[in-house]
């Protein structure tokens, strides 16, 4: 049972990542799969700060700190990246839609699966 | 039928991922306790003596690993270039005299 | 974009976009400091281009001059890390820290109550990436702004 509730964030984690594959799999929105992919994106920027907790220890950060110890600062340096990485690509796909949604009239992801005509 | 097997499949990969996060304690490092840690040790000891600054996420990104900066201000720019593309000849539409 | 807020969000938007603009400026310039740096004070300055968005609705096309900020800023990231290369080590590295002039004071060593004209290249670099995200964001904004426009909607 402890262990269950110590192991709390990475189950969010797991639920955030699942929601995000049940979005994908199921909506037929363009905008909500989008939706999706950024609720992947946020479980996994979840996985990477919360692998760098030790409990008890302060912020990487040396000006005023509350003591010595300190989290692993590695990996909060990669998810900035990826919180960056992946609003580009987020506002990437948006305008796609909008193309999309200007050419074919629809943001329907049926109606849109053939690309000629 | 079809959404019900790719249900069951999410449901499965879930609880894949549940056990996989509740049995990371132990030897293997879970949450609260990492394992592999000396790399990140050596940024806390040294960034102060080689970069002078006090925030080290800042120092890693833009010292020890500012080639992962570099790319992902690359990835920013080609991702406003192909929005810039993308949108470039949108019109307004002739709104008739509704607004 | 032919929408216009009532005049006291407007007010509002007056008064309000030169405090978000300093406190980006602060997140960036103290980026070596405090919790913050380049990408985080460049959204803040970007949400403030979004606030005008909002309220005004109507704007003239800066688009020419955001793409000059963002590939200045791109430039001059490149040209700080090509500069470690041949005046330090390798690139990236760090070879105005600790030797004096523009940012090159000492920190003592741990615990320290923090000193701005510290930390050689970073600050700069901090700065650099501010431009680019800044301009960068805005930019999206600002042509996500005017294809809206251009989308026929169902009422």
């Amino acid at each position: 049972m402890n262990q269950w509730v110590i192991a709390l964030p990475f189950i969010t984690v797991a639920l955030l990542i699942s929601l995000g594959l049940y979005t994908i799999l199921f909506k037929r929105n363009l905008i909500k799969m989008i939706m999706g992919l950024a609720i992947i994106q946020n479980g996994v920027n979840l996985f990477l700060v919360s692998l760098a907790y030790r409990e008890g220890y302060a912020a990487p950060i040396w000006t005023s700190a509350p003591g010595e110890d300190m989290v692993l600062p590695t990996s909060h340096a990669l998810t900035l990246t990826s919180i960056v990485i992946g609003l580009a690509t987020t506002a990437l796909m948006l305008s796609f839609v909008i193309m999309l949604k200007k050419h074919k009239g629809s943001v329907d992801s049926f109606k849109n699966r053939r690309c000629r005509e | 039928m079809r959404k019900l097997v790719a249900f069951l499949a999410i449901m499965i990969i879930f609880a894949f991922l549940v056990i996989t996060a509740v049995e990371l304690r132990g030897d293997d490092g879970g949450f609260g306790e990492p394992v592999n840690t000396e790399m990140d040790e050596y940024f806390l000891e040294n960034s102060q003596s080689h970069n002078q600054v006090n925030n080290i996420v800042t120092a890693i990104l833009f010292d020890y690993r500012g080639l992962d900066t570099l790319g992902e201000a690359t990835v920013l720019f080609a991702a406003v270039s192909g929005v810039l593309t993308v949108l470039r000849k949108m019109k307004p539409v002739k709104r008739g005299g509704k607004r | 974009m032919n929408w216009e807020m009532s005049k006291i969000v407007r007010t509002v938007t007056d008064i309000m976009v030169v405090p978000i603009i300093v406190y980006g400026i602060y997140l960036i310039v103290h980026g070596h400091l405090t919790p913050g740096g380049g990408f985080q004070g460049g959204a803040v300055i970007a949400s403030s281009t979004a606030l005008l968005i909002i309220a005004y609705g109507s704007f003239r096309d800066h688009k020419a001059d955001l793409s000059s900020i963002e590939s200045i800023g791109l430039t001059l990231f490149i040209i700080l890390a090509l500069l470690g290369l041949f005046l330090g080590a390798t690139m990236f590295h760090n070879y105005s820290a600790g030797t004096g002039g523009l940012f090159g004071g000492t920190v003592p060593q741990g615990i320290n109550p923090g000193y701005i004209n510290t930390g050689g290249t970073v600050p700069l670099m901090n700065i650099m990436v501010g431009l680019e995200v800044a301009a960068a964001l805005s930019l999206i904004l600002l042509m996500m702004g005017k294809a809206s426009d251009s989308v026929e909607v169902e009422a």
